[in-house]
């Protein structure tokens, strides 16, 4: 348990603040999101994640969001298990035909109002896998998109910075 | 046996099967007829030859099938030519478990039929085509003909269970974290898990279809994206079998430099997984010590190679990014300083009660289990299952340097977790031994158009194992078939039998222990 306690005292926060130079437009970034969000959201916006058919990269950079760095929760953004909980579904990969009626029935399942976030090159255009007999590619090709954070897969710097244009629209 | 395997394997075939020998592109072909198909495998699983990879390939008015063995390091890719007007031949599954999706797989998309397979269920299909369609056939359309909506697979005969007390668990496709689409199906009797079938494809996007006609570096872009975890291995296979195919040799610089992506591909993952694994216990800080450690070298990947995940650092021919040296002195103190967090951490995790009692004994996994289904990289190691193809198949950069496999005999959580962990110190050895070899020098070989019909297979160990990738090129330049084998397409049927006897609570870790790709499995 000591061991536990001092690494945790010598990790000290190592969150990012407007104070880190040049890496700062993390944190200008997020003190935005979070105004934003106190006045729409009262506070919280609360995200489902759906996988429509990506490649898994998406899938990683947006797990990083959560680590000590970002800390995307002090923000009042956090991920939720189940969509009927949700204000926001965040879609990555182009849509796979197989995730076609289950990305449906996610959208269906959650409650207005609601925004769709698509992430990554692949959700937003098709991405190296386009249209196919096994892809639907865009996400906007089967629900309604609201932003568009495109990269492949986006940073998660620039994820931060597309939540930032979903609570502005 | 040992390395000539093949001379006393043929010697023993003689008396059954014909076999006609030919040698492309670093890459040996043994041809045989079609009925004797099942025959070879059962002499081959006599024999401990290793099943790889199974695929196949529509020529005119015929099918290529193939399938691919290895023993001590040496693989031959066993063929056989079936007409199209009757599409069947023995199965291997009966033989080889590794090889039953394999085969159902080829079925889905070929419509070649495997007798006496013991699944006739479809794999891969769900409802985006009909039954008498077959994506892979020349004749089929890339488009497809979809409807506008293509209906959920309702009716796919799940195994059933009966009995007092006997209940099943549905869980997906879509899953309560950020992780992957796929369905699994329990049957339990109170917490305890009698069954679990798993029933993937959700994420099928027709890479293998989408890739026919490709440019090279197309097919580079394409193979980075058939998991995105693993976008260098693929790659790498992918290039490797572009390269033999064309006859070109990459320069030593290059190597190098893909044998430093490699690793840190490996380190990147496994350190992501460790902390997931604790995670899935309830151990949060652990999970967010590796996080950060793992944010750390992303920032590394990104200002060294400039991408997070390395994707497209890898090109036909080369790579598509030098480092400096005063990059490769940044990166051997970065090496410095993750030892020295680690070796603050690990004795912090060693010492955990909580980690001890979920790890230890869950998720066991024999090692005659992982050898029936060939199962592959750390879950293969961790069961006794000594392969690794950077040390036995060895391939530049990996000539040039030790690699040390960490292997163990337990099969448990905690062996899988152990083992990562080694590999993880393995795999800093080798970025410094890489650095210390690098020699100014090109980055890039130039590329020359392949001859029409000219094919190879790529063979590397990506962080999850072995991966293979198949390629033929067409005429002009263009890809004519590209198969990836990504090492979860054997690994995913181990986690089936390794969850027996667990309670259902502790899915998740297990899932996890294994981790496979539902991309690179779905295709
Ligand atoms: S955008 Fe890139 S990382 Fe994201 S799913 Fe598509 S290919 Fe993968």
């Amino acid at each position: 348990m000591l061991r536990l306690f001092s690494k945790i005292l010598k990790t000290g926060v190592i969150t990012e603040r407007c104070k880190t130079p040049k890496n700062d437009e993390l944190e200008q970034l997020g003190i935005e999101i979070k105004r934003r969000i106190d006045k729409k959201f009262s506070g919280s916006i609360a995200i489902r994640e759906v996988d429509a058919g990506s490649c898994n990269g998406c899938e990683l950079e947006i797990h990083a969001l959560n680590n000590p760095y970002y800390d995307i929760e002090r923000f009042g953004i956090h991920f939720v298990a189940s969509p009927r909980h949700a204000d926001v579904l965040l879609v990555t990969g182009p849509v796979s035909r197989h995730m076609q009626t289950a990305l449906l029935r996610t959208y269906e399942a959650t409650p207005n109002p609601k925004w769709v976030v698509a992430v990554g090159d692949c959700a937003v255009c098709g991405g190296e896998f386009g249209v196919s007999y096994a892809s639907c590619g865009a996400v906007s090709n089967v629900i309604p998109v609201d932003v568009t954070i495109p990269g492949c897969p986006p940073t998660p710097l620039a994820l931060m910075k597309g939540l930032l244009g979903l609570i502005k629209a | 046996m040992n390395a000539c395997w093949t001379i006393e394997f043929l010697n023993r075939l003689s008396t059954d099967i014909t076999v006609a020998q030919s040698e492309a592109a670093s890459t040996t072909i043994w041809q045989i007829e079609s009925r004797h198909w099942q025959r070879f495998a059962e002499l081959a699983s006599q024999c401990q030859v290793r099943w790889v990879a199974g695929w196949a390939e529509h020529l005119d008015a015929r099918f290529l099938v193939n399938a691919c063995f290895e023993n001590a390091g040496v693989y031959i890719v066993l063929r056989t030519a079936i007409s199209c007007a009757t599409p069947e031949l023995p199965s291997q599954a009966t033989v080889y478990p590794a090889a039953n999706r394999s085969e159902r797989h080829t079925q889905d998309m070929f419509g070649i039929h495997f007798i006496g397979h013991p699944d006739k269920r479809r794999w891969t299909r769900h409802q985006a085509w009909d039954k008498h369609s077959y994506p892979l056939r020349k004749d089929f359309p890339v488009h497809g003909k979809p409807q506008d909506i293509t209906p959920p697979d309702m009716d796919y005969p799940f195994i059933k269970s009966h009995g007092a007390g006997v209940y099943e668990i549905p869980v997906g496709p879509v899953h309560a974290g950020i992780i992957e689409p796929g369905h699994f199906r329990f049957q339990a009797v109170g917490e305890l898990i009698l069954n679990l079938e798993e029933r993937l494809g959700y994420v099928h996007k027709g890479i293998e279809k989408i890739a026919e006609g490709r440019a090279p570096e197309a097919l580079a872009r394409l193979a980075g994206r058939v998991s995105g975890d693993t976008t260098v291995g693929h790659c790498w296979a992918a290039c490797r079998a572009m390269e033999q195919a064309a006859g070109i040799e990459i320069p030593v610089r290059a190597s190098l430099l893909r044998g430093i992506l490699a690793e840190r591909e490996r380190i990147a993952n496994h350190l992501g997984d460790i902390g997931a694994l604790c995670n899935d216990v309830a151990f949060v800080f652990a999970q967010m010590q590796f996080t950060r450690l793992r944010e750390g070298w992303l920032r590394g990947n990104a200002s060294y190679f400039g991408h997070r995940l390395l994707m497209d650092r890898i090109i036909p021919g080369g790579v598509a990014c030098d480092v400096s040296d005063s990059a490769c002195s940044l990166i051997k103190q970065e090496i410095v300083q993750l030892r020295a967090e680690l070796s603050e951490l690990v004795p912090a995790l060693d010492l955990n009660s909580s980690l001890e009692d979920r790890f230890y004994t869950a998720g066991l996994l024999s090692t005659e289990i992982a050898a029936a289904f060939g199962t592959l990289g750390y879950v293969g190691r961790a069961s006794g299952q000594n392969f690794d193809v950077r040390r036995d198949a060895a391939y530049p950069p990996y000539t040039q340097v030790r690699v040390r496999v960490p292997v163990e005999a337990q099969g448990d959580i905690a062996s899988r977790f152990w083992v990562r962990y080694k590999e993880i110190n393995a795999s800093l050895h080798l970025i410094e031994d890489f650095i210390d070899l690098l020699a100014a020098g090109d980055i890039r070989a130039e590329w020359q158009t392949p001859q029409a019909d000219s094919e190879s297979l790529g063979i590397v160990e990506g962080w999850r194992g072995e991966i293979t990738a198949y390629i033929r090129f067409g005429s002009d330049n263009k890809i004519a078939r590209y198969y990836p084998r990504d090492p979860s397409i054997l690994n995913w049927p181990a986690l089936e039998k390794l969850v027996l006897n667990n309670i259902v609570p502790d899915f998740p870790v297990c899932n996890k222990s294994l981790n496979g790709s539902y991309s690179g499995n779905d295709l």
